[in-house]
């Protein structure tokens, strides 16, 4: 799988990757191995994958992505803003305002979600408050399915179903409004990042309690090291950015 | 401005819209009959119906920037920005906004909120719009308004799917900025329980 390394400097600032054109001399082209390219690394980087951990079963084997990589995602993740301690010191805070700025990298981003989801019989598209709004409602629109919001305690009106889902320190909880969702229906989970995992997994047991399949849960970004995809069980990741 | 004003008279959709729309009694306190719209994000012609009405009003207007009020303005915004080729700023609570953010305080029933923006968000002079899901007493929307222009932007409309009758024509404008809403508030049907 091509492999681009892009690195930041210290303050928060937009990546800027220009792709360069073949047998450029930042490539390294080692015999047999795919091109990759390295620029002169800072104590931040973002590596990009096209990453998807598609589970056995034969249906969802066709979500499975192919190896090389969609030349969209680098401008996607060149222009996702790196904040170093938001919200509090040690975190590098993954902004997506930025990506929302630049209307061909948004383009770029749901069109990548859609082509992948459209016409796969999906009808629910759940998105995790808030920054789960933005990315779901343009997909569940593309690809003519419903929009689920799932919140916070206390935001829907009506009857809710809620699960609770660890933090740090103490628990917080995540709701969906009885009837949004029916039995056998099939589902995306949308969040802008995955980190713990905890939110998503908390969203996935509160639609599987209704009957519903999640058929894969999408993200923007991942953190890797958090090691949130262990949190989703059976259920597949897939993402565009893979931020180390 | 209702749309039923504005050229949609007898347009199918507003119905459409309209009737997709749920009324919860006394949330979230009594007496306030909430308009839900999680319904109409739950039937995808309606959804489509009310951004196709506001892309279709929006697109030849020039509009660089379409803001949404969090959390039900990050619904509606970002498939009309997408569309007409416009970039999203979320307006959010505070804290929430990562960098450089100016912020804006609004009376409340009881108490204040404050809403933020990103300052690197707004070219100066820029076109924008503004969309929430409903419009009551107008206070988020005009607190959404000044920050806009504070941040230098030139606010051409504020949009919403429902609005309460007081703003039909000759009230229709909040802090001098026309207002564009859908539909009126969906009654209560208690038979519908």
């Amino acid at each position: 799988m091509q492999t681009i390394i892009i690195s930041s400097p210290l303050v928060s600032h937009r990546l800027s990757l220009a792709l360069p054109v073949p047998r450029s001399p930042l490539i390294n082209y080692h015999h047999g191995a795919p091109p990759s390219i390295r620029l002169s690394s800072h104590r931040f980087t973002n590596s990009l994958r096209l990453f998807s951990s598609a589970a056995a079963a034969s249906r969802d084997s066709e979500m499975a992505t192919e190896d090389v990589q969609d030349p969209r995602i680098a401008k996607i993740a060149a222009s996702i803003r790196v904040i170093p301690d938001f919200p509090k010191p040690g975190i590098m805070f993954q902004d997506i305002t930025t990506l929302l700025l630049d209307t061909e990298a948004f383009k770029d981003t749901i069109a990548l979600f859609v082509d992948r989801y459209k016409g796969k019989d999906i009808s629910v598209v759940a998105g995790v408050e808030a920054r789960g709004f933005i990315f779901g409602p343009p997909i569940a629109l593309a690809i003519g399915a419903k929009f689920v919001p799932m919140r916070k305690p206390k935001k829907l009106p009506g009857k809710v179903i809620s699960e609770e889902y660890s933090l740090e320190y103490g628990t917080d909880k995540i709701e969906m409004h009885v009837g949004a969702v029916e039995p056998g229906e099939r589902a995306i989970i949308i969040d802008d990042l995955i980190a713990t995992g905890g939110t998503l997994a908390a969203a996935i047991r509160l639609l599987e309690r209704v009957g519903v399949k999640i058929v894969e849960c999408a993200c923007v970004i991942e953190l890797p090291e958090l090691k949130g995809k262990e949190k989703l069980g059976e259920t597949p990741l897939f993402v565009l950015v893979s931020s180390a | 401005m209702f749309a039923v004003e504005n050229g949609l008279q007898g347009d199918p959709r507003l119905k459409v819209i309209s009737d997709a729309i749920r009324v919860i009694p006394h949330f979230p306190k009594t007496g306030i009959m909430f308009q839900d719209i999680t319904t109409l994000l739950l039937d995808p012609v309606a959804f489509k119906h009310v951004i196709d009405i506001f892309v279709d009003r929006y697109k030849h207007m020039h509009i660089s920037l379409v803001a949404g009020v969090e959390a039900r303005g990050f619904i509606f915004g970002p498939p009309i920005a997408l569309a007409i080729g416009a970039k999203f700023v979320p307006l959010r609570k505070p804290g929430k906004l990562p960098g450089r953010v100016i912020s804006e305080e609004y009376e409340l029933e009881y108490g204040s909120d404050r809403l933020e923006i990103s300052v690197e968000a707004v070219k100066y002079d820029e076109r924008a719009l503004i969309i929430d899901d409903l419009v009551a007493t107008g206070g988020t929307l005009s607190a959404s308004i000044n920050l806009l222009e504070r941040a230098g932007a030139e606010v051409v409309e504020c949009a919403c799917v429902v609005g309460v009758p007081k703003f039909k024509e000759g009230q229709c404008k909040l802090k001098g900025k026309p207002l564009y809403v859908l539909v009126e508030p969906s009654q209560f049907d208690e038979l519908a329980l």
